[in-house]
């Protein structure tokens, strides 16, 4: 029952979660698996492909194998990262860097396997294709692309959400690098490609939560009832349904394909790309959620204007509780009366505040048509309506 | 059931999208294509090992040969978005992959030297040995150069410095005193409103006549001191053969003797040159131009711009050769040779005085200087000279490095992953997940139709990761229509009727999806301008995506919501439509926030 009456609360877009009020939670978390990342990086290292530090090319005639054949006779001689292509009648593999054992290892494992004699296979050393070069021209593009999102997202919203929006970026490439690194994943360009998909993929989500955040605190004034942290929250609970279903249907594809590529092929760009998507996908929409907004809200409480209101917010919290505390001391029936109304604190502190009757009054109208009475029969009626066709 | 005359038309945007995407599929079918372009992972392409030549034979430096990689990499990248592969092999190979079968332009473009000088010319004469004792010139067009795309034509394109504004005088009635080197400045038939002195090895000069030339064998020839490049000039032969003399591309050399690039109308000339007085090293940047009608140019044309030094230099030697003109119009000092790898590619004398912009600019004659000349010159020019030569020891075509394996299983997992999508879209939003289901198979063909002529136009191809980043990008890509689902969805919960809703939702996750999608397509163009090989490539990929989302949620989902909004099944909130406001709501659950704030803020 209860995971049923979630899951209908899912589909109405119910759910709702005090995320932005317990930061530090977050915080810790995310600081923690930086740490692990950067950790990772640094004593364990990317496990680097054939394409980025070049490795050993064998080339030799083999007329009636196949590539499955060929690529299985490399292997067993002990090379991981395996590129089968024909040239012609020639076979060109290329794998990482070997050591001249292991060259010979896998000589004697191609001539026991595929019958080529062991001197016909010969073998060269191959320089990175993904040089320095690329390597520098990324880092550069990086660098810019950063520079200009901040610029792009300081127009669309504000700098502190530019902010909060690229912080939650590279955190999610920081922990996709250091899951590489711990897991010992190889980085081909393939991988590189997936890094770059996240870095679109992860500031869409942030734009999106931001989005509405904005419109949410917009009305925001010094006399409104809720400080820049409730609205916000108030905000992402009503795109988190929204987060969580985008995050589902783009996680979906990529699990199919990481499956396939890792239960099918074992090592290659299928599951290179996949692993880096997927990863990446998944920090990208908690860090959106738990990272960029609370963070974008710690920069708004900051500011002066919503400093205030929540010094307002205070005060008037501090003189109602003072208020019913007044009331309690003066006579226990009204105090009970207004109790039974209005269990929360807040807004029977509303009711004190405003002494003159008439407000306190109209407000708890409000309430009573907010909780329900209003809604029961509008609701009839409609299905009077229904009923009289 | 008539809509208002204001409002939107659904249907007309639908029809209007159809009508394009079987536009698309027309061009596509036009092209001759119907399948898109794969890369060298799936489909294989061709290999070139380049080994380098050096004079001793022995190993080139490694700098040097890392530097050619550099300079190698670029320039198969600014061919297009197809991602080439350029390594290091042992310590004098180069091995370049570059995707697709005979892709001998390419190979041929990578593997150029390209050494750019310009000198002072200091004689010219017919390109046959003075002796007399050789064969009539051969009228065999050669391929000496094997750069052109077909031999035949014979592109000798002629350098217009173009000092702005002033108008060129060129008469025609230069003083013959010498017949070969007046020939050979004697001004080109074009009209040329541009400022350009210009001049090529013009065809209707009397240069070839082969008889009546008084070659003298030992002529003194002024200003150059070199006995042996003299005599090695009188016995070269520019006709035929290799027309790269010895010692022609060492920009060391004071003097060197020098062919034509080729030939024009069966006359090729041979020139004495002086020092080298700029290096290609000092052209800053180079751009093939198209043909400017306007300017009387009717051909491509490279233009150059000189950096510091070469703007300095450039300056120095044509002020010399324009002095030289001044004192005597047919002195061959009045002329600049460019030479490209030992040969001259023009030679024009320089009437206008010093050129001091830093701008120069080379064109021929239209029928061999064509865009793809232009823009390969250009490309070879932009990104700089090979520090070392090479020969092209194998060309194979190669299979595909992955195997067709890999294709399959990725397109098979992104049908299961796209499947459940589709089962989940209907699922949670019942009929209006048929609206996803449908905008995703409207977006998969625009991608596919896409991608299809972008191969034929950009060479554009398909490399695995491509496959899956598209696969992905059309996953992400339903986001848009969440956006704008949910948003529906808060209007309804709201209590308002589907026909409004459907436009304030409109208006509300508009806005959001432009901002997000800004992002993403800021992301790829910033990629595809700053990074190269296959991160060039995916970056357009991921823009493609991007740009198409915003065509099918625009032009195909949001119209679709609103034509279905009109019936019954849809309007009325039937409970299989996904927009029950009955069960959107849950009216004894008052902690809803969507309601909550719309009655606070009210």
């Amino acid at each position: 029952m209860g995971t049923r009456a979630a899951i209908s609360r899912i589909y109405r877009g119910e759910i709702s979660a005090d995320i932005v009020g317990r930061p530090k939670i977050w915080y810790t978390i995310s600081g923690l698996l930086l740490a692990l990342s950067i950790a990772g990086l640094l004593v364990q290292g990317l496990n680097f492909g054939v394409e980025f530090k070049g490795g050993s090319v064998f080339t030799f005639k083999a007329p009636s194998a196949s590539i499955e054949q060929v690529r299985g006779a490399v292997g067993d001689g002990g090379a991981h990262q395996v590129i089968v292509q024909k040239a012609g009648g020639d076979w060109r593999v290329t794998t990482e860097s070997l050591s001249s054992d292991q060259v010979t290892e896998v000589k004697t494992s191609v001539a026991k396997e595929l019958t080529v004699p062991a001197d016909k296979v010969s073998t060269q050393v191959v320089g990175a294709s993904w040089g320095g070069e690329i390597q520098k021209k990324a880092w550069q593009a990086l660098l810019v692309f950063m520079i200009l999102i901040i610029a792009y997202l300081s127009v669309a919203f504000e700098w502190r959400m530019a902010v909060a929006a690229v912080v939650a970026l590279v955190h999610d490439l920081v922990i996709t690098a250091g899951i590489y690194a711990w897991s010992g994943f190889e980085v081909t360009p393939a991988t590189l490609l997936g890094f770059l998909t996240i870095l679109g993929y992860s500031l869409y989500d942030a734009v999106v939560v931001f989005d509405m955040i904005k419109e949410v605190t917009k009305p925001l004034g010094p006399t409104s009832k809720m400080t820049y942290s409730e609205a916000a929250n108030q905000a992402l609970s009503s795109t988190l349904v929204r987060s969580l279903n985008t995050s589902l249907v783009a996680i979906l594809p990529v699990g199919a394909i990481l499956f396939i590529g890792t239960t099918l092929f074992g090592a290659g760009t299928l599951k290179d790309l996949s692993l880096a998507l997927f990863v990446g996908m998944i920090v990208g929409t908690y860090s959106s959620i738990c990272v960029a907004t609370p963070l974008l809200v710690q920069f708004k409480e900051r500011e002066p204007k919503f400093k205030q209101l929540r010094q307002n917010i205070a005060r008037r919290e501090q003189s109602a509780k003072r208020a019913s505390k007044a009331k309690v001391r003066a006579g226990a029936g009204a105090s009970a009366a207004s109790a039974e109304g209005d269990p929360s604190d807040d807004d029977a502190g509303e009711d004190a505040e405003h002494g003159t009757p008439e407000i306190r009054s109209t407000v708890t109208v409000r309430k009573v048509v907010q909780s329900g009475s209003r809604q029961q029969p509008k609701r009839g009626s409609r299905q009077q309506r229904r009923g009289g066709r | 059931m008539a809509p208002p005359k204001n409002a939107p038309k659904p249907g007309r945007t639908l029809l209007a999208l159809f009508a394009i995407m079987v536009v698309l599929a027309g061009l596509a079918v036009w092209q001759g294509q119907t399948k898109p372009k794969l890369g060298l992972d799936l489909a294989g392409g061709t290999t070139v090992t380049l080994t380098a030549k050096t004079a001793n034979g022995k190993n080139p430096p490694a700098n040097q040969m890392n530097q050619a990689v550099k300079i190698m990499t670029k320039r198969v990248n600014g061919l297009g978005v197809s991602d080439a592969e350029v390594a290091k092999q042992g310590s004098n190979n180069i091995v370049v992959n570059v995707p697709g079968e005979g892709q001998g332009r390419v190979v041929n473009l990578i593997g150029t030297t390209a050494k750019l000088q310009f000198r002072q010319v200091f004689a010219v004469a017919d390109g046959k040995p003075s002796s007399g004792a050789v064969p009539a010139p051969s009228p065999s067009p050669s391929k000496g150069t094997g750069e052109k795309k077909d031999g035949g034509k014979s592109p000798s394109p002629s350098v217009s410095a173009s000092p702005s504004g002033s108008a060129s005088p060129s008469a025609s009635s230069t003083p013959r005193g010498r017949a070969l080197s007046g020939a050979l400045t004697a001004p080109t038939p074009k009209p040329s409103g541009s400022a350009a002195p210009s001049s090529t090895p013009s065809a209707s000069s009397p240069l070839g006549q082969p008889s009546g030339q008084p070659t003298a064998p030992t002529q003194d020839y002024p200003g150059v001191t070199d006995k042996a490049v003299i005599s090695q000039f009188e016995a070269l032969n520019c006709y035929g053969g290799d027309r790269r003399a010895p010692g022609s591309n060492d920009p060391n050399r004071k003097f060197v003797a020098a062919c034509d690039q080729d030939e024009e109308s069966g006359q090729a000339a041979k020139y004495i040159l002086g020092p080298v007085r700029v290096l290609g090293e000092n052209v800053s940047s180079a751009t093939a131009m198209p043909p400017n009608a306007q300017q009387g140019q009717a051909s491509w044309s490279v233009s150059l711009k000189f950096d510091g030094t070469g703007a300095r230099q450039f300056g120095e030697v044509t002020t010399a050769a324009s002095q030289a003109y001044q004192q005597n119009p047919s002195s061959p000092q009045a002329q600049v040779a460019i030479v490209l790898d030992g040969q001259v590619v023009s030679a024009p004398s320089i009437r206008e005085g010093a050129i001091t912009g830093g701008t120069a600019s080379i064109d021929g004659p239209p029928d061999s200087f064509d865009q793809q000349y232009a823009t390969d010159l250009a490309n070879v020019l932009k990104y700089g000279a090979l520090p070392l030569e090479f020969k092209q020891s194998s060309i194979d075509e190669v299979s595909s490095t992955l195997g067709s394996d890999q294709l399959t299983g990725g397109l098979i997992a992104g049908a299961i992953g796209l499947g459940l999508v589709v089962l989940y879209c209907l699922f949670y939003y019942r009929g209006l997940g048929l609206v996803a289901v449908s905008s995703l198979v409207v977006a998969s063909v625009i991608t596919y139709e896409a991608v299809v002529i972008l191969g034929e136009g950009m060479g554009f191809r398909l490399s695995l990761p491509h496959i899956i980043g598209l696969i992905v990008s059309i996953g992400i890509t339903a986001d848009s229509f969440i956006v704008y689902f949910e948003r529906l969805r808060d209007e309804l919960r709201a209590g308002r009727k589907l026909r409004s809703s459907v436009e304030n939702a409109w208006k509300r996750a508009r806005r959001t999806i432009l901002v997000a999608d800004a992002v993403t397509f800021l992301a790829a163009l910033v990629l595809y301008f700053l990074a190269v090989g296959g991160v060039a490539g995916f970056a357009f990929a991921m823009g493609l995506t991007t740009l198409i989302d915003v065509i099918v949620v625009f032009f195909f989902t949001k119209p679709m919501v609103a034509l279905l909004a009109r019936t019954n099944f849809f309007g009325r909130g039937h409970p299989m439509s996904g927009l029950d406001p009955r069960r959107l709501h849950k009216a004894q659950d008052t902690s809803a926030p969507a309601a909550r704030t719309t009655s606070q803020e009210a």
